[in-house]
């Protein structure tokens, strides 16, 4: 399936989501009050395996990135998700996706995402005492041991 | 080959409940772990109710640090990553930055890092073959695995400089030349590995000790195994089409004859069974490209100081414990804004709980050792 069809397709199905062709893959915009059941219907829709969950730090905003495709197709899809920086929060997938648990908790340490309804949000890289320093946030800054060079 | 063994598991009885729920730690330093992973298991008698992984005891932020490192510099802490894959990382990498620069890698460099890779994936496969068995408790294939390694160690060393983190493949190709000796070298390898690797399966393969113990113990599911993420060799255990090399080729696989293993018993025995069949079809791959590497440029020229245009880049490449997804957002600068290493140790980790629940705790080890877990790479 060619990116023109599969956007044509998705477009049918979630009509408040944009859509951008100029990477590599399909990505699908879309609001974070809109992630649960965009979620779920593209797991119904055959959507099987969420490769890749992570965040970007944009400064002004946070940034959720799923990317996914499925098993049987293999077209990938990446679906943003726009947060807040100041309150990000955003609906887990843990239960679409079982992958996502552990995902979910590695970006909730590193960036301070809150994934509400989450099973088991704790820290799970960085050691107890770390919660509200986030490393991977820009604004980081490290007393002690050394990250810029 | 080895003989197809009849296992028949007897019924557990459902006694009543007669224990208290105990919580032991396996690790931080632990044999069977590989590395520094902290387990906490609550066990219920001898039944494992609860697997919770602890991480972090070797996060060393590679990501971060990735953020203010260039873009020929960042390759280096992929190495770093799954140290026993460390060609594959280096090669995702690079295949990222390419994919970003639009560079054309020649010919002669392609098929380099081919055959880098799949020694790489022997050498992997090698080392997991022997640490299983020591991890069920047979510990003379260990000392035949180191052998073989070995072998392959040298000939990395006399080409890279380096037996374990090779930094190797660079933007645009590989750092050097081959070794004269590179051919000649590999070529003995494979005749002597093709004698050995029957004497695996006689050894251990076809051993009822061995197979009772991983027979029915730590099934996973094809749906689950999609849901979970896992990929690689455990994955292909529970009957997934996950190879990335077929899916997604890149370099010169699709040029390449060979087959993508898939068992569909989900137990740890079937995860045993693929990568030994794995290491069949590496050496296959190696035998075809071997003989005809082509002549001519080793490297792309490149700039000096790489500069990725704005945008997003994502390369997926297969290492031996299974899909490694390399995500780089650039904003146009000389460092990457921000870099994610999607590793397989990872995913792979996150299953453990949901196949060892209702396992004994002594075939946690059979279980653990099949999904063939390095912590580096869990860690980053």
């Amino acid at each position: 399936m060619t990116k023109e069809e599969q956007k044509l397709k998705l477009q049918e199905q979630f009509s408040a989501a944009t859509f951008d062709e100029a990477g590599q893959w399909l990505t699908m915009n879309i609001a974070v009050a809109d992630w649960l059941t965009t979620a779920q219907a593209l797991r119904a829709a055959g959507f099987d395996y969420l490769f890749c969950l992570t965040c970007v730090d944009f400064k002004t905003h946070l940034t959720m990135v799923y990317h996914m495709e499925s098993t049987i197709e293999r077209t990938p899809l990446v679906v943003k998700v726009q947060l807040d920086r100041s309150k990000p929060e955003i609906e887990t997938v843990s239960h679409i996706w079982r992958t996502a648990e552990f995902h979910e908790r590695e970006v909730y340490e590193l960036f301070g995402v809150n994934f509400l309804n989450h099973p088991d949000l704790r820290l799970l890289i960085l050691p107890d005492g770390w919660e509200g320093k986030n490393p991977l946030r820009k604004d980081f800054e490290d007393p002690v041991n050394m990250i810029k060079l | 080959m080895y003989h197809q063994v009849e296992i028949v598991k007897e019924s557990v009885q459902t006694e009543p409940n007669v224990f208290d729920d105990m919580v032991i730690n396996v690790g931080p330093q632990h044999p069977a772990t590989h590395g520094v992973l902290h387990l906490v298991i609550t066990l219920n008698g001898e039944t494992i109710k609860k697997v919770e992984p602890h991480l972090g005891y070797i996060h060393r932020s590679i990501e971060k640090m990735c953020e203010s490192l260039s873009y020929r510099q960042f390759i280096y802490s992929t190495s770093r990553m799954d140290y026993l894959s460390s060609h594959i990382n280096n090669h995702g990498s690079c295949l990222c930055v390419e994919q970003g620069l639009q560079i054309e890698v020649p010919a002669r460099a392609q098929v380099i890092r081919v055959l880098m890779d799949e020694l790489t994936r022997i050498a992997s496969h090698v080392l997991w073959w022997g640490a299983m068995a020591m991890d069920v408790g047979a510990l003379t294939p260990f000392f035949l695995s180191f052998r073989e390694r070995e072998m392959i160690n040298d000939i990395m060393e006399e080409t890279c400089g380096t037996r374990l983190t090779m930094n190797y493949m660079v933007p645009g190709g590989v750092m050097t030349d081959l070794h004269p000796n590179f051919q000649r070298s590999v070529n003995e390898f494979i005749r002597h590995f093709k004698s050995k690797i029957d004497e695996y399966d006689e050894l251990v393969t076809g051993n009822i000790i061995f197979q009772n113990r991983t027979k029915g113990v730590g099934v996973l599911s094809k749906e689950d195994a999609i849901s979970f993420g896992v990929t690689g060799p455990a994955a292909r255990g529970s009957g997934v089409s996950c190879d990335i090399r077929k899916l997604y080729p890149y370099e010169i696989y699709q040029q390449l004859q060979f087959e993508e293993i898939i068992e569909t018993a989900g137990d740890s025995f079937a995860r045993y069974v693929v990568r030994l069949k794995e290491l069949r079809q590496s050496m296959h791959i190696i035998e075809q490209l071997i003989d005809n590497i082509p002549e001519g440029d080793f490297q792309a020229k490149t700039k000096a100081v790489l500069k990725l245009p704005k945008g997003e880049f994502y390369s997926r490449v297969e290492t031996a414990r299974g899909e490694l997804g390399v995500y780089i957002v650039s904003e146009g600068g000389t460092t990457p804004y921000r870099i994610k290493f999607r590793s397989p140790g990872f995913s792979n980790l996150s299953v453990l709980d949901h196949i060892a629940r209702g396992g004994k705790i002594g075939d946690l080890v059979a279980m653990m050792g099949t999904l063939d877990l390095v912590i580096p790479d869990i860690d980053r």
